[in-house]
């Protein structure tokens, strides 16, 4: 796969297309462990999708296409273990990072790295599966992830630092990192947007995943961090708010990032997502959308049925994409 | 006399890093307290200021270990230990990361009270895994501790002393990883002690000594890993039982490692851990608290009066007397 600036970008309708097949993937494993994150894939797939396809700058993958088994924790005496950042592609000096925070989100995220290639048909066999390092959670160690960051809040830190020292060495590449909107809940969001800003690193980029939803329900009512961009802008960050399934709008907001490491504050894009978009029938959940779990037989047949409906839809496009290509 | 040096690591850690491009020094707003001004001053491209915001700063640090950079941590024990122990634990000790995190004012060593005494930092930071402990007891320490703390692939805590430092071991007799300094030999009873409490407790040595009683003494600079094999020695040479003193509570910390040891290793042995039992402090002189908590000389000539089951004689006079120089190797000891 070349890397994401060379050859032409590919455009919004590849985005949808992707997306939608990440929605069905994640719905699938959904009804295989009945169970799963699937509101978050309905909110972050276009979010995703865009920043992978359209506005990082990534090597080919160099891990394998189906995922090494867990080979035990970091430690001095391990020299097995192992980050998912090679799903990312090389370390390079022009090349951009990514870091994944909410890992909860791993099932959007894998998906999404088989719709890219970078992981094979075959990459979720082992997914939730005790020994597989292809986790419910994800962890460092998971495909696409490269530090631990299941205790939320803790990954822009980490990013922050990887940033500063990307610029000390005068690297252009940037760093970005993937966020959820509950994590601004967290005091430590705002202790490092505040070190970022104070030191001014440039060359970071964080899109936050703004469905409004947490664990308890709706942030709302369990505690609001609106108004969010006046409260990130106050803190020295330029800061975007767009349509989280606009990757138009998305691009165009990332792309305000300079690349070559000439910025002076961290970009920050709100994006405002809807955790039931695609799946019209989540909404009678609401607010319990955080993880979703079959509550009958009757609600499991529905979804089933959505899956097998969007399949059928699917499979048609392909049939019709094979013939316009014959 | 007993030499001391005024700020030891404040000096020595610019002279450290003038050579090692890599090493990085970042503060929480504690920048002269933890004697890191002069390092800021020499290389102010390689320090960085993170304000009153340690749990960012340990994430900071954890991704500039990422990217090949040391970064040494300054800033209070406690706050280095209990206010981000999440973010120590997942950002930097889960990954192995090679930050080293320099906690001051251990213990008792502060006035400033509760808020500021890490009395039970040595047992949070063991709890964790990958990460190594080391503590320094005196200035030899504080200038060799880097050396040792930088040879190890992964997160160090270390205990580190400022101010005014007693010169208790040659400059020249480096603190080594996992190896505890042999400072007495004797077979009645084996005594060992960590940071501050070895000056005390050479000051009772001593005087036990003069009574007749083999003391066994050693200095432990490696609170993890703890697997010195001397140290099992000792604790199993000894006749009458064995004593630890620790400037920490005595959970988790020093006294808490040689019983784990002494169990697993069937040394059926008494001991004695003088620490802070169980209770917090309080803000007040560093000699008025060594007392209070019997961290001091008599604590320890009391605990071995109580292993020996005799009443030793030793009174505060004798202790006031012993005059405390720089000591070498355990062989010397008769000198004292």
């Amino acid at each position: 796969m070349p890397a994401a600036s060379d050859g032409p970008r590919p455009d919004a309708d590849r985005v949808r297309l992707v997306a939608d097949a990440v929605r069905r993937r994640v719905l699938d494993y959904t009804l295989k462990n009945n169970g799963g994150y699937l509101s978050q894939a309905c909110s972050s797939a276009e979010l995703l999708a865009t920043l992978y396809l359209r506005v990082m700058r990534l090597g080919e993958s160099t891990a394998p296409l189906v995922p090494q088994p867990f080979a035990g924790v970091p430690a001095p005496d391990n020299p097995n273990a192992f980050t998912g950042a090679d799903y990312n592609g090389p370390r390079a000096p022009d090349l951009d990072r990514f870091i994944f925070s909410p890992v909860h989100y791993a099932l959007v995220l894998y998906s999404l790295l088989i719709e890219l290639g970078r992981l094979g048909p075959n990459g979720l066999d082992a997914f939730n599966q005790d020994g597989s390092t292809v986790e419910l959670i994800g962890a460092e160690h998971s495909p696409g992830h490269e530090v631990t960051a299941g205790s939320l809040g803790q990954a822009l830190s980490q990013a922050g630092g990887i940033a500063l020292a990307r610029k000390l060495r005068g690297e252009t590449g940037r760093v970005w990192v993937f966020m959820s909107d509950g994590e601004f809940q967290e005091g430590q969001t705002w202790e490092a947007l505040a070190a970022l800003a104070h030191h001014r690193i440039g060359n970071l980029g964080i899109v936050v995943d703004t469905n409004a939803q947490q664990c308890d329900g709706a942030m709302a009512d369990v505690m609001t961090i609106e108004p969010l961009a006046e409260r990130i802008r106050a803190f020295g960050a330029e800061v975007r708010e767009v349509d989280g399934h606009d990757s138009d709008a998305l691009a165009a907001a990332a792309d305000l990032l300079p690349a070559g490491g000439g910025g002076e504050r961290p970009l920050v894009v709100i994006a405002r997502t809807d955790p039931c978009r695609g799946i019209d029938l989540m909404r009678t959940r609401a607010p319990k959308l955080h993880y979703v779990r079959f509550a009958s037989e009757e609600e499991f047949a529905t979804y089933e049925r959505l899956l097998a409906t969007w399949n059928a839809a699917a499979a048609d496009q392909a049939k019709a994409d094979t013939e316009i290509g014959a | 006399m007993i030499q001391t040096v005024t700020r030891p690591h404040r000096e020595h850690i610019v002279r450290w890093a003038e050579q090692r491009p890599e090493v990085l020094v970042l503060s929480a707003d504690l920048t002269s307290s933890c004697e890191a001004d002069l390092f800021r001053d020499a290389y102010p491209e390689r320090f960085f200021s993170l304000g009153m915001a340690e749990q960012n700063m340990m994430g900071f640090a954890a991704g500039l270990a990422r990217e090949g950079f040391s970064p040494y941590i300054h800033t209070f024990a406690v706050f280095v230990t209990r206010r981000p122990y999440d973010q120590v634990a997942m950002s930097i000790a889960y990954p192995n990361l090679p930050v080293r995190l320099v906690g001051f004012l251990p213990g008792i060593t502060t006035p400033g009270g509760v808020t500021h005494q890490a009395i039970d930092d040595v047992g949070l930071m063991r709890l964790i895994p990958n990460m190594t402990i080391l503590e320094s007891g005196d200035a030899t320490d504080v200038e060799s501790v880097l050396d040792v703390a930088q040879a190890v692939d992964g997160p160090v805590y270390i205990r580190q002393l400022r101010g005014e430092v007693p010169r208790l071991f040659p400059a020249d007799e480096p603190m080594r990883l996992g190896e505890a300094r042999r400072l007495a030999e004797g077979d009645d009873l084996c005594v060992i002690s960590s940071g501050i409490c070895t000056e005390e407790a050479l000051r009772a040595t001593t005087a036990l000594r003069q009574r007749g009683l083999g003391v066994r003494h050693l200095h432990v600079s490696t609170l993890k890993p703890f697997d010195d094999p001397r140290i099992a020695q000792a604790l199993a040479d000894v006749r009458l039982g064995v004593v630890t003193m620790e400037n920490h509570s005595i959970i988790g910390g020093l006294g808490s490692a040689v019983a784990e040891l002494m169990a697993e290793q069937a040394i059926g042995r008494r001991l004695i851990r003088l620490g802070l039992k169980d209770t917090y402090a309080h803000g007040a002189s560093r000699p008025y608290l060594m007392r209070e908590y019997g961290l001091d000389a008599p604590a320890l000539v009391r605990a071995a009066e109580t292993l020996a089951g005799k009443a030793l004689g030793v009174g505060e006079d004798d202790l006031s007397a012993v005059r405390l120089g720089t000591l070498s190797a355990a062989e010397k000891t008769e000198d004292l």
